[in-house]
């Protein structure tokens, strides 16, 4: 570990503690229909479209409302997207003539985009045509990121009102979220992004003649290897960077090319990285002073910052030890940082990032629901690898995914509200929100879907044949392939421990449905939270409230997280990375 | 206040109930009985499964019998020990509801027909709304209202307490209740209960717990509870799979016992004991609540109206201070003072008496020789006194002095004047003294806060809780008690509606009401409060108004009632942190004893060191059945409440529970596994 790795984690954790109260207002102003400054050039606009779609921007909507309307729009743009893998060879902008997706592959993809996880069977350079990527994924981007906010802000709004059933109205709150945050914040940020070299172009794939050309060994189609004289690379191309600045800021994670941000056309530069890593917690981070603004009580909203600033640096930090630590087994090898070299495990990482960022990276992608990656998580030592698989399974609610961090992270506080809050002789409040058994039952029903689904989809590939084949690794390192696969997609990660071969039917098909189920079936109940939240009356605070802000719940809210969120899981991770780093010490690796 | 034996029984020692509760701990095993707790049953359904896979086993002699055998029996001794924890909270409401019974026990009575003949029925013949009469030494057939006559009531069956009570017809004195005995003279009744609906009937199944409904807290928790067990299930079902992969298949015992281990058996165990005993506790402190939600409301409630007549101040007003006129000695307006009283039997009058006696050693007079002619208070008037010879003493309210001695052709001297706006500026009730046309002075009648108020006061404060003083008096006397006696707020010039107005004013922003009431005016406000406590020497619509009746009639209590409500839902959410903070341990005890045999390097998270896997799974199992018992008198008695803010409270509990939750079990486990190894048990 180097005092510049150290400097480049504290630095992101501080540029993020100053984006959050500008984001958090900026948010609240835009739900809560205050002026912003983008009014003037938006307003027309949002008006034309509420005209010809003949939508009311003053009715609200019930949260049942709320939700199917929700539904409606995610199942329409998913079927939507479905349609574009099915048919892009004959639709335009297709350079490189790539032939339609399969059915399974492009069931999976269109879950996986509708539900912000970004989970990809597939490498883009090779399947998906320009306009694929664009009309079909990009919007993805946008869209599935809009919904992830709406929802948030409708549980923010259950919190906040008080008597009343009425919720928001999703479309008008979809078209303001798209409108105001995601598309100004994109356009800007794109720019930044081509500023250092990611690039923006409809052209075919460029060729170029190798200065050093090579041999190498080929499966041809009787089977035989043969030996190919390599002397050119094709070098994909395509309007990267208009997909990079959402695939970040909406934490979606989908990556244009295979490698994701480790490629050099999606994240070129250590800025560029850094610039990523703010795109994916400004806004989950800014939620947290949105709930606190719109809640009236700014201080919770900071408690809350501080959990997940607080769960966040244990993750960065062990990831960051673990991965510079390297590998034990590598006696004699001159493993120290300097000038020169990186050290530690640099296996699946870049050279232009080094292990810090890379630590920070996987921290950060995974503790927010993004999913991008600018290392190969599947190369990490054991419990480097761990640290990305835990704060999946934690629920992603460190920051989070756009919203869905926030509305996560209130299932937890509502957990710890109602189990420590009858400690204080009342009825556990939340905010003047009375914690009654039909809040209780939903929080618990929506925990339960994450756990069942990530480990009941394990626990069947676990022994299954259609499951254990798609294995590379043998031992504890395959079975984590296997329950990281499904966390990240009960999760809405969408990034992998790439080893798991995932294009098969079973795969394709249990991801998406984990995926779905992780998605909305989570949603659901936590609207139905808000909605039953909205009409309590709001006690007001006395001193014999329970606090949910200061030093006290924030140690409460993390010590629930670890127990109830995290202990679920220890079996599992016993037997996968617990393991391995065991057996790694012992002299046995996988 | 005494108080009959059977209120002071030590929780534990009862031989009886024990007995009781060991056998009922057997007969709660029934499925259908085990049901309503989703927790227990989810153990008991798995020492079934172990028990069948052990017979199963030993058929063919296959696996580890002992180890099997061990592990079902600690099973199947969670489930009792839980069971036992129920069958204790029970245990004394069932007792005590023997000796309500014998209370209840068929009686004669005499009933009184429309033409006015009397007949003797059995008292289970009486209906609501016929009339009895009650004579010395009988036993009063069912509740009823007092319609004629006055009579002292030994009410010792209900209220435990032996001395005697007067009830009278009218006035906010009038009710009586069945089973009671009048000791002396003779009374009509208006019967108003029908038989087997009796407050004596309600209060034998609320002790017995028969009637006993969850209370809306308990069900959230349930869930909870309950969707904790099923992310454990799946935890554990799933674990096998993992195990197959592994290499390391598990059996049946070591996966029950983890699952056993993992739910929240603690506080599953002992959640319905510790809502029972909350209900014992206020039985114990003579007060009936009607239901559980109002004794959980009870610790909810933010404000709390206290009448202030009985609750913060003594009965009544007492006089405290004399004001003498300028060319007046004190102690000739004592006398004055003392001699105008002498016939005034109301509290106010002896409370003069006592003030001269004490203060100023005036002996009472021997007054025969002076042949008094005491004149008594009159409505027109409003003064009373004593004519003796060519002496004519009066005492009354400032405007009636002033208008006596103005007849007179007298004044009032100035410096009385001040006297009198300065005493009632004070909050007390100005007097003036007058010999012939002369005012002597001013006697001042003051409140007398009860002793210990303010502090109980600042603690309610302390723990967010706003009281308000409800009074006749007008708002300068008003503000002047509060200020002494440390409300928070207070209504003056009170009248049952504004009372009404207020509860709703404050529920209105989702503040819950607490209040006491006995008088048949109150009943409306004690049935809009979130907590009505009726006082049971009241009207019998007040008792039937109010959600709680207090035996002892002490409007104070309603303080010790908060306190009672707040334990109880501090005591749940205590053992409720502290079973799932149990879960960290026993993942270690457990985890690397299943898998240790495959992978050796798994030793390192047997942080306890535990000697072998099999005592690490026992140990972890025993320790989780033997610290339900352990926490058992805890349950019944309650976590001791502290009158501090939330975030004290909060900070103290989770160290205290949540810390210790985590550090406990370590501890336990691993000197259950040092005395399995001594003992050479596995």
């Amino acid at each position: 570990m180097t005092a510049n790795g150290w400097f480049q984690i504290l630095l992101y954790l501080l540029v993020i503690f100053l984006l959050t109260k500008p984001v958090g207002i900026y948010l609240a102003r835009v739900f809560e229909r205050e002026k912003t400054s983008l009014d003037p050039a938006l307003r027309p606009v949002e008006k034309l479209i509420y005209r010809l779609t003949g939508t009311d921007e003053k009715r609200e909507m019930r949260w049942t409302e709320y939700a199917a309307a929700m539904l409606l729009f995610s199942g329409v743009s998913m079927a939507l997207l479905y349609l574009i893998l099915r048919t892009q060879k004959w639709l335009p902008l297709n350079p490189q003539k790539l032939p339609n997706v399969d059915p399974w592959l492009a069931f999976g993809t269109a879950a996986s985009f509708t539900t912000n996880t970004n989970w990809q069977a597939y490498s883009g350079e090779s399947t998906m045509s320009y306009f694929t990527q664009m009309a079909g994924l990009a919007y993805h981007n946008f869209a599935s990121a809009a919904v992830g906010i709406v929802l948030a802000i409708a549980v923010i709004r259950g919190i906040a009102r008080r008597e009343t059933d009425q919720l928001g109205n999703f479309w008008v709150d979809t078209t303001r979220c798209l409108l105001w945050v995601l598309l100004p914040i994109c356009l800007a940020a794109s720019l930044v992004l081509v500023s250092q070299g990611v690039i923006q172009n409809l052209r075919a794939y460029s060729r170029a003649k190798l200065i050093d050309p090579y041999t190498a060994q080929a499966a041809g189609a009787n089977g035989k290897t043969t030996a190919q004289r390599v002397t050119e690379q094709v070098i994909p191309q395509g309007p990267v960077a208009s997909q990079e600045a959402i695939k970040e800021l909406g934490t979606n994670g989908g990556g244009f090319f295979n490698a994701n941000s480790a490629h050099p056309f999606e994240n070129p530069t250590p800025f560029s990285n850094f610039f990523e890593l703010i795109l994916i917690f400004a806004i989950p981070s800014g939620f947290t002073y949105t709930l606190g603004r719109m809640t009236g009580s700014r201080r919770h909203g900071w408690a809350v910052w501080a959990t997940m600033a607080a769960l966040f640096l244990a993750g960065a930090s062990t990831a960051y030890w673990a991965e510079a630590r390297g590998n034990p087994l590598l006696h004699g090898v001159d493993r120290q940082a300097t000038a020169m070299q990186a050290g530690g495990n640099m296996q699946g990482k870049e050279t232009r990032f080094g292990i810090a960022d890379s630590a920070l990276f996987a921290t950060v992608t995974t503790d927010a629901s993004c999913g991008a990656v600018n290392s190969m998580h599947d190369s990490f030592t054991p419990l480097g690898g761990m640290v990305p698989l835990v704060n999946i399974m934690l629920g992603e609610i460190v920051f989070g995914g756009v919203g869905a961090g926030l509305y996560g992270m209130v299932v937890f506080v509502i957990l710890a509200v109602f189990i420590a809050g009858l400690m204080v002789g009342r009825t556990p409040e939340y905010l003047g929100k009375k914690i009654e058994s039909y809040d209780v039952k939903m929080a618990m029903l929506s925990i339960l879907v994450l756990t069942f689904t990530i480990l009941g989809f394990s626990a069947i590939a676990a022994v299954e044949p259609f499951g254990t084949a798609s294995i590379t690794n043998p031992g504890p390192h395959g079975l984590s392939q296997i329950v990281y696969a499904y966390s990240s997609s009960a999760g809405n990660n969408g990034s992998a421990f790439a080893g798991l071969k995932v294009n098969t039917p079973w795969y394709n098909a249990s991801t998406a449905a984990a995926q779905l189920l992780g998605r909305f079936f989570m949603v659901i109940p936590i609207l139905a939270i808000a909605g039953s939240l909205a009409r309590k009356k709001i006690l007001p605070a006395s001193s014999g409230t329970f606090p949910v802000t200061g030093p006290l719940f924030t140690t409460l809210l993390v010590s629930t997280i670890l127990i109830v969120g995290a202990l679920t899981f220890f079996p599992a991770l016993s037997l996968g990375t617990i393991l391995e780093h065991l057996m790694m010490l012992a002299g046995k690796t996988f | 206040m005494k108080k009959s034996d059977r209120r002071r029984k030590p929780l534990l020692a009862d031989r009886k109930i024990l007995r009781r509760a060991v056998l009922d701990s057997f007969l709660k095993l029934r499925p259908q009985t085990m049901l309503k707790n989703p927790v227990m049953f989810v153990v008991e359904a798995g020492a079934t499964v172990t028990t069948i896979q052990l017979a199963w086993n030993a058929f063919h002699r296959g696996g580890a019998l002992a180890f099997g055998f061990q592990i079902t029996l600690w099973l199947w001794f969670t489930v009792l020990f839980a069971n036992f924890a129920e069958a204790m909270a029970e245990g004394r409401g069932k007792a005590q509801a023997e000796t309500l019974r014998k209370a209840r026990a068929e009686t004669q009575a005499r009933r009184v027909w429309g033409d006015g003949h009397t007949e003797m029925v059995p008292s289970s013949k009486l209906r609501a709304g016929d009339i009895a009469i009650v004579s010395a030494g009988e036993f009063i057939p069912g509740d009823g209202e007092i319609i004629a006559g006055v009579a002292s009531v030994d009410e010792s069956a209900i209220t435990g307490e032996s001395a005697p009570v007067i009830r009278e017809a009218g006035g906010d004195r009038s009710a009586v209740t069945g089973g009671t005995r009048v000791l002396s003279d003779e009374i009509t009744i208006r019967i108003t209960s029908n038989p087997g609906e009796t407050f004596l009937d309600r209060m034998i199944q609320l002790v017995e717990g028969a009637s006993r409904q969850k209370t809306p807290n308990e069900i959230a928790l349930n869930i909870l509870l309950a969707g904790l067990t099923i992310i454990f299930l799946v935890a554990v079902v799933t674990l096998e799979p993992f195990a197959v992969y592994s290499g390391a298949p598990q059996n049946l015992f070591v996966l029950v016992s983890l699952l056993v281990c993992l739910i929240p058996t603690t506080i599953g165990g002992l959640l319905s004991a510790i809502g029972i005993a909350g209900m014992d506790r206020l039985i114990q402190r003579n007060v009936i609540a009607m239901s559980g939600r109002a004794v959980e409301a009870a610790g909810d409630v933010d404000v709390l109206l206290l009448d202030k007549t009985g609750t913060i101040t003594l009965g009544n007003r007492q006089a405290t201070s004399l004001h003498a006129c300028p060319n007046v000695s004190e102690v000739d307006l004592a006398r004055a003072a003392q001699l105008a009283s002498l016939a005034d039997e109301t509290p106010e009058g002896r409370s003069i008496v006592v003030l001269a006696k004490e203060k100023y050693g005036l002996r009472g007079h021997d007054l025969a020789q002076l042949n008094p002619n005491f004149i008594p208070f009159t409505a027109q008037t409003r003064m009373s006194g004593v004519d003796l010879d060519g002496q004519h003493i009066r005492k009354g309210a400032p405007d009636a002095i002033e208008h006596y001695v103005a007849e007179q052709g007298r004044e009032v001297p100035a410096a009385i004047k001040q006297a009198v706006s300065e005493i009632a500026s004070s909050g007390g009730t100005p007097l003036l003294v007058a010999e012939n046309d002369r005012v002597l002075g001013a006697v001042a009648l003051t409140d007398v806060v009860k002793g210990g108020i303010r502090e109980r006061f600042d603690h309610l404060r302390a723990m967010g809780i706003r009281t308000v003083m409800i009074t006749g008096d007008n708002p300068l006397t008003a503000a002047a008690i509060a200020r002494t006696a440390g409300v928070d707020d207070f209504l003056a010039q009170a009248r049952p509606e504004d009372k009404m107005a207020l509860i709703k004013k404050e529920q209105a922003v989702g503040r819950l009401v607490a209040m006491a009431g006995d008088g048949t005016n109150d009943a409306p406000a004690l049935a809009q409060a979130d907590v009505g406590v009726a006082m049971n020497t009241g009207t019998q619509a007040a008792k039937e108004a109010g959600n709680m009746v207090d035996l002892d009639s002490n409007p104070t209590k309603l303080i010790e009632i908060v306190e009672i409500g707040k334990q109880l839902l501090i005591t749940r959410g205590a053992l409720t942190t502290f079973s799932v903070a149990n879960d960290v341990a026993k993942y270690f005890a457990i985890i690397p004893a299943m898998f240790a045999a495959a992978f050796p390097q798994l030793k390192v998270l047997n942080v306890m060191r535990l000697h072998s896997p099999e005592s690490a799974i026992l140990s972890a199992v025993i320790f989780n059945a033997t610290i339900i018992i352990a926490l058992i008198p805890l349950a019944l008695r309650g976590v001791r409440y502290r009158p501090v803010g939330a975030t004290a409270l909060l900070r103290r509990n989770l160290l205290i529970y949540g810390l210790g939750g985590v550090v406990a079990p370590f501890v336990g486990i691993k000197l259950i596994d040092v005395l399995l190894t001594h003992l050479h048990v596995v």
